[in-house]
């Protein structure tokens, strides 16, 4: 059966039969490297065609349907305009800063990357605390957001940035208890404890209403933490017209667009891997013939098709809401959805001690 | 005009919101002064769109004059024509055909219509939320589809002519607008699915942006702005033209004032424009479609007002004749100009998201407002 | 109750969002509700309402001739100054000078579309054709002479 686990397993050997292992290692550094940024370009080409396709069908349009079949070339061309577009700075931004605070937002998305695992036994970085690993490093993104807004010397830019801060900052707390409410049935911090823990049924199936209720406010809040619409105020377009990033312009305003896209599959990912049994195959009970068959179809299409899904909910959820306010926003977090997952972490917490989980 | 780079003495931060702003629909300049996201004041500046179509006005004959109105408030611009044409009737005691009166207000109807269909679809869009904007343009496009088959233009369309319409109504007219009727009411739930019903949408809108009964008064505003703070001020049921004061519909009153009320008021104004149309459709009269004028129009030496309601409000024209073939002066009353004045006085203390959601709910047309 | 009304709250949210997604998701699922028009490449199919206000043009018969007498009704109507009618004297076999018009001038780039014109015309010898697709690369373009060469006033119309 076709795996991804078999092709790492052959080129390590490979590489390590025919090089020192030092240089193997250094090798193998590269090609995960590599891997990961054709990944990174491959997802955001796909994801902002899907988006668009999305947008359109449910606008009662076409959408893009000129370049290449169904258009799906339409994001490669755009990414051939934008690089080859002058990357302007104003005048009066913080020149450093301004040209860094896009390779930060982007470097953060890449290394989020690290613990997630793709399918069986295929992950860059088998760390026991992946999960805290995930809530501390995704909160950096902000500082790239910060750093894009004020250095821009623009008054747009800097009100985006300011209330991109606040939201970040805040809506963390509800999708880390979220995340801890499912810690607490596994017992681990471990991404691949997690999933394994999940062999015979998901833990959305598996753990009763508040695994629902924990999974509804995860969504709501990466939601909010990718600056989705309807959380879209750093970038909110009528009213602060682009926000952070209104000054950018060619591939730097790229990079902030593709990290938008890289941050929406990431996050996707860990709700598919915590909710959903990330590679792990749909299996009921004691249907056997089931499971089998369920077994069949590789890990990693059940990885991306989760995740696929989950990524056409928050894509659904954007072209159907319309925007909040700033204060209704943290009025949302701190009044209804810290209590509630405060409130619900309780209530799993008793679920587990209890066992009556399956 | 020093204030608008930067900061202002107090350290409050000064924003230009437009006259390139995806929120302002055109042209139109907002000098906001902000304390961290809490306006402080609004000013407005206007001129980017200046025509002088009231100066252009005086040197076209009184059939010429016409089309120009058309280019001020482009979405309800039968009814800027049928303004005009009414004023100079009103002047020249044209006697109007009874068909001709229909075709007009049937014609009006539409348009007011369109016009709130573009509105919402505009306004959801400034709240952030853009597939109604698409779901508003199926069903206008069908109006504008129906404008094209009889008027021959879908957006300016000059069809109004003094006494009457300048051509017969298209054979497929009524089978089109009954099909029209069909359509819009078998959709009409979905706007209140997708934005009226909203969660997100109330708290965004009610409460918001309060105008008061007496503000709305001594702002002079007009239209479904006054009526959702509760000011009676349709002119079609105070100060009848053509056929209204024989036609059934309520004049939709609001008390609350808010952007929630502003919006409701127009959602019911394009039911009771159905429910004008339904009456109208099936007893269109047979008979002349235009009065017989002389090819040159001459207005007797006087002065000559005449009202009617737009989509956004009262729009008088004002026409001076000296007894010659063009006007000595003309003024159009808009109705943008004194709704776009409360604006200030809505948003104080609230948050530029506010701002946004209450001039949505103004319906501001920027050539209307600066001409 | 307080707990009540806090519950109470979020169902009724959460259900207004429901709804919401349920339309938008029925047009993902419908396709055919798709109301999109190909523009160029539906030339082909695409029909324009017979009164359609797109140009105005001069009607000619198979015999090249129009039924404009130059009387220049059009040109004092226009509000823009869009029409330009210069005519010339032809000699008639009995030795008449006779009006014609010798070049029906249209000015594209000043025309609005209004129809004053073709109203106000007493022969009908103009009207408003249905092309809508007037871009050119160069202004001059947009003049047009509407009487064809060599055409003549057709008989019978004074």
């Amino acid at each position: 059966m076709f795996s991804l686990e078999g092709i790492t397993n052959t080129v390590h050997e490979w590489l390590n039969n025919h090089f020192s292992p030092t240089l193997a290692l250094l090798t193998e550094f590269v090609l995960v490297g590599v891997a990961a940024i054709a990944l990174f370009a491959l997802l955001g080409l796909g994801l902002v065609w899907m988006e668009r396709k999305v947008a359109a069908v449910m606008q009662i349009r076409l959408g893009p349907n000129r370049v290449g079949p169904k258009g799906i070339f339409q994001t490669t061309a755009d990414t051939l305009k934008l690089i080859m577009k002058e990357g302007l700075t104003p005048d009066g931004a913080d020149k450093f800063l301004f040209n860094l605070a896009p390779y930060i937002v982007m470097i953060v998305a890449m290394l989020i990357l690290a613990p997630i695992a793709f399918a069986k036994n295929f992950q860059i970085w088998d760390i026991n605390i992946g999960v805290l690993y995930l809530s501390a490093v995704s909160s950096l993104s902000v500082i790239g957001v910060l750093m894009a807004g004020w250095a821009s010397n623009n008054k747009y830019s800097l009100l985006g940035a300011m209330r991109s801060g606040a939201q970040i900052v805040s809506y963390e707390l509800s999708a880390g208890l979220s995340v801890i409410s499912i810690v607490v049935m596994t017992g681990s911090l471990s991404i691949n404890d997690i999933i394994l823990s999940q062999q015979n049924g998901w833990w959305i199936f598996k753990g009763h209403i508040p695994a629902f209720i924990s999974f509804v406010i995860f969504i709501i809040a990466v939601t909010a933490e990718t600056n989705r619409a309807p959380f879209d105020l750093a970038e909110a377009e009528s009213e602060l017209t682009a926000g952070f990033h209104t000054e950018y312009s060619g591939m730097k305003f790229a990079l902030f667009f593709l990290a938008e896209y890289i941050n929406i599959f990431i996050v996707c990912a860990i709700g598919a891997t915590l909710f959903f049994g990330g590679w792990m195959p749909l299996h009921i009970g004691h249907w056997e013939g089931f499971n089998h068959v369920m077994d069949y179809i590789p890990s990693s299409i059940w990885f991306f098709g989760k995740t696929i899904g989950l990524i056409f909910l928050i894509m659904w959820f954007r072209w159907t809401f319309p925007r909040l306010r700033i204060d209704q926003l943290l009025n949302l977090e701190w009044k209804y959805l810290l209590p509630i997952s405060m409130f619900n972490l309780i209530l799993m917490t008793i679920v587990a001690i209890m066992g009556w989980h399956f | 005009m020093v204030e608008e780079i930067g900061t202002n003495t107090e350290g409050d931060l000064i924003i230009n919101v437009g006259p390139q702003h995806p929120a302002t629909h055109g042209v139109l300049h907002l000098v906001l002064t902000l304390s961290g996201e809490t306006i402080k004041k609004v000013e407005p500046h206007l001129g980017y769109i200046h025509r002088s179509i009231e100066k252009m006005c005086e040197s076209l004959s009184y059939r010429q004059f016409i089309y120009v109105t058309s280019r001020m408030d482009y979405l309800s611009s039968h009814i800027n024509n049928h303004a005009c044409a009414l004023t100079v009737e009103k002047a020249m005691q044209i006697e109007v055909p009874q068909r001709a009166q229909y075709i007009r207000v049937i014609m009006d109807e539409l348009t007011r219509i369109a016009s709130h269909e573009l509105w919402w679809g505009a306004m959801a869009m400034d709240l952030g939320a853009f597939t109604p904007f698409f779901h508003a343009f199926r069903e206008r496009e069908t109006i504008t589809d129906i404008m094209e088959k009889t008027c021959g233009a879908r957006l300016t369309m000059n069809y109004m002519v003094p006494g009457g319409v300048m051509v017969d109504l298209h054979p497929d007219f009524q089978k089109d607008v009954k099909s029209f009727i069909q359509l819009y009411k078998s959709k009409f739930e979905e706007y209140n699915e997708l934005v009226t019903g909203n969660i997100i949408f109330q708290n965004r809108m009610k409460g918001i942006g309060i105008l008061s009964k007496e503000d709305a008064i001594s702002y002079g505003c007009s239209g479904p702005v006054a009526r959702a703070s509760g000011v009676h001020c349709d002119i079609r049921k105070l100060y009848p033209y053509e056929i209204y004061s024989q036609l059934e519909f309520d004049e939709i009153l609001d008390t609350a004032g808010d952007s929630f009320a502003r919006y409701m008021v127009r959602l019911k104004e394009m039911q009771q424009s159905i429910r004008i149309v339904e009456q109208l459709i099936d007893n269109i009269p047979e008979g002349e479609f235009q009065a017989k004028t002389k090819a040159v129009l001459k207005l007797p030496k006087g002065e000559f007002y005449q009202r009617v309601e737009t989509a956004r409000g009262e729009l008088g024209v004002y026409i001076v004749s000296e007894g010659g073939t063009t006007p000595y002066r003309i003024k159009f009353r808009s109705p943008g100009f004194s709704n776009l004045s409360a604006l200030e006085h809505m948003v104080k203390g609230l948050k530029i998201g506010d701002l946004v959601a209450a001039m949505g709910t103004l319906d501001l047309v920027i050539p209307d407002i600066d001409r | 109750m307080f707990i009540k009304d806090y519950i109470k709250d979020v169902y009724g949210a959460v259900k207004s969002l429901l709804t919401g997604m349920r339309m938008t998701g029925y047009y993902f699922t419908h396709h055919k509700e798709i109301i999109t028009e190909q523009y160029p490449d539906n030339r082909a199919t695409l029909h324009l309402a017979e009164r359609f206000r797109g140009e105005v043009v001069m009607s000619h018969d198979e015999n090249n001739e129009h039924a404009c007498t130059g009387c220049s009704a059009c040109e004092i109507a226009c509000p823009n100054g869009t029409i330009k009618i210069i005519n010339k004297f032809d000699i008639t076999p009995e030795g008449k000078k006779k009006k014609a018009i010798d070049t029906f001038v249209y000015h594209l780039e000043l025309c609005t579309m209004c129809n004053l014109c073709v109203q106000a015309c007493p022969t009908d010898a103009i009207k408003m054709a249905q092309n809508f697709e007037h871009s050119v690369y160069d202004r001059s373009k947009l003049t047009k002479k509407l009487n064809k060469d060599g055409s003549k006033l057709r008989e019978g119309i004074e």
